[in-house]
């Protein structure tokens, strides 16, 4: 049987594509204009955002609301101490600030399943903001915060490597003891609790690893913006994108949210400019219809359809 | 001082009234249907802007459109349901991934409503005074509409307990939030009453909006914060119970109320901060299972 041979042949074939990609990702900055570098940040920052949602939500099945929160950590982290620190360690200090708060909600949501864990996960959002509204009008005196500005270049690196950390963390995870342990927990939690995998700390873990990536992105996305307030930084839209872009891509491979994640990007950059009021309609539509009609996404429709294909050419030889 | 405390009292009765009926729709969405429906806000704002609509336009009294406004919105829920739900409920293997799919399915229905209604009415607050004299409450004053509201809440929650307690379509609901499949065995059309609770959910919506109206200023965008108290409310009282929701609706009420009179600013986090602390102490509620 030739398989082995086919798996290697598809092997190297897939490692170059990558490495190609790698490269003209890494060198894209040198000859395109400064548009498609900055369209390409903004793709990154939804990949690491849904790419990590995936990480946790993705095998044990909890929908987890909270991405605008640890995006937002990251965006007030970098606003506060963008001036004092250098940016690596700034950036850093963003996604540990998200870490220890997804360490702690992990820690105090272990009771919650299912839909309260949905609910608990976006209130935080809103709890995290309302605050920050009342702590900013009465004890700062201040509305929003400005933010120091860094060139596009140097955001789209930042962005890039967060981006390959995150892939090669998501790859480690789903093909380890903890990726199995996470798909146990989304099949069934008791059984996986019975048989030996400590639940609540792979749980938190990994959704603590999900938060910090999330944090990255929003301590250099918010260089940005230069000016943000808790309105910007805590927006749910945060939040529901991921979830729209996941489910959109497929999550049964690593690549499914990277596709849906890149399109959506694109989409959202093409409505805005263009129908601006249709934006956020259009957005609906493709949620509800990509939840009745595509259960494994745009990947799984693909697959289908490819099985579909070489399926025939065997029956019809 | 016992002046304020009547005061601050009274209006959060007042203000209670409005989240329990917001609250119950819900509450008889997720408890029978099992949808948390996002969206339910959306048809507050429908239930508002139709009456709305009506009085500016028309002339209609405000409470003769909200009960003309129900059935329309009524048969909306009715057919959402049938579509979009039951084919959701047909392709998910557990009760879970339903629960997780309609929840996602419901905000992409959010942001499909309210942009509709945006394009419609256009993003600005609009408003319209109706029974908008002051009435005289053991030395505190309160708006007339602000006391018709508090009524018809309060009766449109009695005469829909008696529904659900006494008549035989109530008896089949009631069956059907305990065990759907034993209560498809005993003859109860499940599909069907699935359907009517989700469909009764968005006509108490539109009550609540209509009433809703006639007190505070609306806008296109105003349904999310009260899909969030609606939730806050309902998990508040225990999801899925219906006196819950009344008694959860007239707590919340009660403590926003007061926060608003010691800091105005705090009512908001102190919802959420109740709530959260709920979620981690008793996620079932007060009258919860």
């Amino acid at each position: 049987m030739g398989v082995p041979q086919f798996t290697s042949k598809r092997f190297l074939v897939s490692r170059s594509i990558m490495l190609i990609i790698l490269v003209l990702l890494g060198t894209v900055t040198a000859y395109s204009p400064g548009y498609t570098v900055v369209l390409l940040s903004s793709i990154l920052m939804y990949i690491v955002l849904t790419v990590g949602w995936v990480i946790f939500s993705g095998p044990t099945g909890y929908i987890s609301l909270a991405p605008a929160a640890f995006f937002g950590v990251g965006i007030y982290t970098s606003a506060i101490l963008g001036k004092a620190l250098l940016l690596p360690i700034v950036v850093a200090i963003g996604g540990l600030a998200s870490f220890c708060l997804a360490l702690l909600v992990g820690a105090l949501t272990l009771r919650l399943r299912g839909i309260y864990f949905a609910i608990f996960t976006f209130g935080l959002v809103e709890l995290i903001k309302h605050f920050l509204l009342f702590w900013e009008l009465h004890v700062t005196g201040t509305r929003g915060r400005f933010v120091m500005v860094v060139d596009y270049n140097t955001i789209y690196y930042f962005m890039l490597i967060i981006f390959l950390l995150l892939l090669l963390t998501a790859h480690l995870i789903k093909h380890s003891r903890y990726g199995l342990a996470l798909e146990s927990i989304g099949q069934n939690e008791d059984a996986a609790a019975h048989t030996g995998i400590n639940v609540t700390m792979v749980k938190v873990v990994s959704f603590a690893i999900s938060a910090f990536f999330m944090g990255t992105a929003g301590a250099i996305m918010a260089t940005k913006w230069t000016y943000i307030d808790p309105y910007i930084a805590f927006n749910p839209l945060f939040s529901f994108m991921p979830v729209l872009m996941a489910i959109f891509g497929g999550m049964g491979q690593l690549y499914g949210p990277i596709i849906g994640a890149a399109i959506f990007t694109y989409l959202e950059e093409f409505l805005i400019t263009r129908l601006p009021e249709l934006y956020m309609l259009i957005f609906g539509i493709i949620l509800v219809v990509a939840i009745l009609y595509l259960p494994d996404g745009l990947v799984g429709l693909i697959q289908k359809i490819w099985r579909g294909i070489s399926g025939r050419k065997h029956a019809n030889p | 001082m016992i002046v304020t405390i009547l005061d601050v009292v009274i209006a959060g009765l007042l203000l209670g009234g409005i989240y329990a009926l917001i609250a119950v729709g819900l509450s008889l969405q997720y408890g029978v249907a099992r949808v948390l429906n996002i969206s339910h806000g959306e048809f507050i704002m429908l239930g508002s802007f139709a009456t709305w609509m009506l009085y500016t336009v028309l002339g209609i009294n405000p409470l003769v459109s909200v009960a003309m406004c129900g059935p329309l919105v009524f048969l909306i829920g009715f057919f959402l349901h049938k579509t979009l739900y039951r084919s959701l409920l047909n392709s998910s293997n557990s009760l879970d991934v339903f629960e997780g799919r309609s929840l996602l399915a419901s905000f992409g229905l959010l942001f499909i409503i309210q942009n509709l209604a945006i394009l419609t009415w256009g993003g600005d607050i609009k408003g319209y005074s109706y029974l908008a004299f002051g009435v005289n409450l053991g030395g505190a004053i309160f708006s007339a509409n602000r006391l018709v509201t508090l009524l018809f809440a309060v009766a449109i929650g009695a005469a829909f307990y008696l529904f659900l307690a006494r008549t035989r379509l109530g008896k089949a609901i009631r069956a059907a939030s305990q065990d759907p499949a034993a209560a498809g065995l005993m003859g109860v059309n499940i599909n069907h009453v699935l359907a009517l609770c989700f469909g009764l959910g968005t006509l108490m919506a539109c009550f609540a909006g209509g009433l809703l109206s006639m007190c505070y200023p609306i806008k296109a965008t105003m349904g999310l914060e009260y899909t969030i108290i609606a939730i806050i409310v309902v998990v508040l009282g225990g999801l899925g119970s219906i006196p819950g929701s009344f008694i959860g609706g007239f707590i919340l009420g009660l403590i926003g109320s007061i926060v608003t009179y010691k800091e105005p600013s705090l009512a908001l986090v102190s919802y959420y901060v109740i709530f959260i602390l709920l979620l981690l102490a008793k996620p079932t509620g007060i009258l919860g299972k």
